[in-house]
């Protein structure tokens, strides 16, 4: 039979089921759409940590006090205390080719104003901070060497916090917040960042100075962080050595000791990231394909269905000279039409879905070739393998029995 | 006259159950070109078997079948098919058309089968000469639930010429079919037989094998009777006979 000839058969044996073969296809689309959309939520996810690394800079490298580890838990980074507001002092003193530097403390606390309160993230910074994670403001400005020097009861909120206590930017400016009963003057508000890469707003913040929240609200000596950012044109791996060698002295760390402290610079935290969001798309891609294999399921008990109730018509075709290889190839032709159309459609509905999830969210969502392909030739690998049993069936039929089947 | 079906011997057993059945026990034929068999029986008496052998849907336990020359018995399954497709015509007692499949489409059917396929619009053209030919061209874009059992018949027999068979085999042809239409289908048979089809029919009615040229009667798997038609009967009298009613 000519491979048009059975095209055509087979199109109008699905035409005539209209329904059943939109059903059919219906697991292979959501399979499609399923493997596009969520390899495309997750190459969205490392492309936002990108920008925000090329945003942010590659020259801030941050210094974290060596882990507490107690009964076999690990506290994480900073956990230890190790690290004291001199060696920040000694960075800044010391090493050539460092722009700014901040010790950096932090801790949850509820603040309130008036009847509103709301529980955030505060952070103690050096004034260096800012101009470090190279953060503007959208009213006032950033506190001063003196503010720290001083301990002075200034803040700076970021947009969330703002936002959730005054209802707008503009109200915060000027007022006063309570943070654990310590009253903090608003002298500015933060530009939005929108979230990190480990996915924190990084706009629900107070911001302090580091002394004023050591002493008047966190009652803590150490310090969990330092960020240090590097003179455009030095390199960055250079600072790092030095950081390094500076603290284990600092420290008098013997040479065969594990040091108490950790480095890191921006780009391998932006790996990090990245690395992650790669794990969770190979995740979600693999459980998305599971759907497609599902949906070839579909395709094989209908097939299967269809098989049965057209018996008499696969009689009549051998009777009249089909080749069992004919009957064969009408079968599979069906099935993997079915998936390819599936698999279409699924493309269409990725880029709808894409283009719906971007309308109503932040999320980016960044459709490549690679899945696309990849999904549709998957369907159609799909077709082929659950078609093929189904087909197989029809074509091995005995003649006389099949124009018997009522 | 070259034989068209040289029968020696044949056999069929199946192996069904316990006991071994013998459907056809030694059956000896020949059958010339132009001929005009019916084949009688009762059922059990292995008619069936037989003409599922001669269609090429089955193969003989034992014994030798040459169709056209052709020694069918050493065939595998792709080569009955390509024999069905070039040699034999099927007519069934209950038509077998495609469903929801035009007229014109059914009867194209067998050519799509052909290992040389001729163009779409030369099959086009070749199934509606064959309609033409069963007098039914008018019904061409018709599809069979829009058809009469007598039209659809003719639609049958329109497909079954359509690859220029050695041999018609039909199975109970007027069977589910009113007097007159079979009389009518009967007189196509015979017309197509002067023109020099071999044509070979089953039949349970004696009036319908008394329109062919030749009765072979089964029992038990065998031949119990091999006779010529003394006074046969002509469809084309008939219809001049019986009260003419409107035929669509």
């Amino acid at each position: 039979m000519r491979l048009h000839t059975s095209l055509r058969t087979a199109f109008r044996a699905l035409l005539r089921n209209k329904l059943r073969s939109l059903l059919t296809a219906l697991g292979i689309i959501i399979g499609v759409a399923a493997v596009i959309a969520m390899v495309g939520i997750g190459n969205g996810a490392k492309k936002q940590v990108e920008d925000q690394v090329a945003a942010m800079g590659d020259n801030a490298l941050m210094v974290f006090s060596g882990s507490s580890s107690r009964g076999g838990m690990s506290g994480g980074f900073g956990s230890a205390g190790t690290l004291t507001l001199e060696d920040a002092f000694a960075i800044k003193r010391e090493i050539p080719g460092v722009q700014g530097v901040t010790p950096e403390v932090e801790g949850n606390a509820r603040i309130s104003s008036g009847n509103q309160n709301w529980f955030t993230r505060l952070n103690g910074v050096d004034a260096d901070y800012f101009s470090i994670r190279m953060w503007s403001f959208t009213h006032g400005g950033p506190f001063e060497e003196r503010d720290v020097k001083t301990s002075a009861k200034v803040a700076v909120i970021g947009k969330t916090t703002a936002l959730e206590i005054f209802g707008s930017e503009e109200e915060a400016l000027g007022k006063i917040v309570r943070v654990r009963n310590v009253p903090f003057t608003i002298i500015g508000v933060l530009a939005p960042k929108g979230a990190s890469f480990f996915g924190r707003d990084q706009d629900d913040t107070l911001v302090v100075p580091y002394t004023s929240a050591m002493k008047r609200v966190l009652g803590v000596k150490t310090i969990p962080r330092i960020t240090v950012s590097v003179e455009r044109g030095k390199s960055v791996a250079m600072v790092v050595e030095q950081v390094s060698n500076l603290i284990s002295q600092r420290h008098r760390l013997p040479g065969d000791r594990e040091p108490d402290f950790t480095i890191r610079t921006q780009e391998e935290l932006a790996n990090m990231a990245t690395a992650t969001s790669k794990t969770m798309t190979t995740l979600l891609g693999f459980v998305a394909s599971i759907s497609l294999i599902v949906g070839g399921i579909g395709i094989m008990n209908i097939m299967l269905v269809s098989v049965t109730e057209r018996t008499r018509e696969i009689g009549i075709r051998l009777a009249i000279g089909a080749r069992g290889s004919d009957i064969l190839v009408q079968f599979l032709i069906e099935a993997v039409t079915l998936s390819l159309l599936g698999g279409l459609i699924g493309i269409g509905l990725a880029f709808l879905a894409a283009a719906i999830i971007m309308q109503l969210s932040p999320m980016p969502v960044y459709i490549t070739a690679g899945p696309v392909v990849y999904s549709f030739a998957f369907s159609a690998a799909v077709g082929i393998l659950f078609g093929f049993y189904p087909a197989r069936k029809a074509a091995s039929l005995d003649p006389i029995e099949a124009l018997r089947y009522e | 006259m070259t034989p068209i079906i040289e029968l020696e011997d044949l056999c069929k057993t199946y192996a069904s159950g316990e006991e071994p059945v013998h459907a056809v026990r030694g059956v000896s034929l020949t059958i010339l070109q132009g001929e005009f068999v019916a084949v009688m029986g009762t059922s059990g008496s292995g008619k069936s078997t037989l003409m599922n052998i001669l269609g090429c849907l089955d193969r003989p336990s034992s014994g030798s079948y040459l169709l056209d020359g052709i020694q069918v018995s050493s065939l595998n399954r792709d080569q009955l098919s390509d024999l069905r497709n070039r040699k034999i015509g099927f007519v069934f007692q209950n038509f077998n058309l495609l469903a929801r499949t035009s007229a014109v489409e059914n009867v194209e059917l067998p050519m799509l089968y052909r290992r040389n396929p001729l163009s779409a619009a030369e099959q086009r053209k070749k199934a509606l000469q064959s309609l033409e030919m069963v007098g039914i061209g008018k019904r061409a874009g018709h599809t069979p639930n829009q058809l009469s059992g007598g039209q659809q018949q003719r639609v049958a027999i329109a497909r079954s010429l359509i690859n220029d068979p050695v041999l018609l085999l039909a199975d109970e042809p007027t069977g589910n079919l009113d007097s007159r239409t079979s009389c009518e289908i009967l007189g196509i048979f015979q017309r197509l037989n002067d023109q020099g089809i071999t044509i070979l029919m089953v039949t349970h009615e004696p009036e319908v094998a008394n329109h062919a040229k030749r009765i072979i009667v089964m029992r038990d798997g065998k031949i119990l009777t091999d006779t010529q038609v003394q006074n046969r009967l002509q469809a084309a009298d008939e219809l001049k006979n019986l009260p003419t009613e409107t035929v669509s």
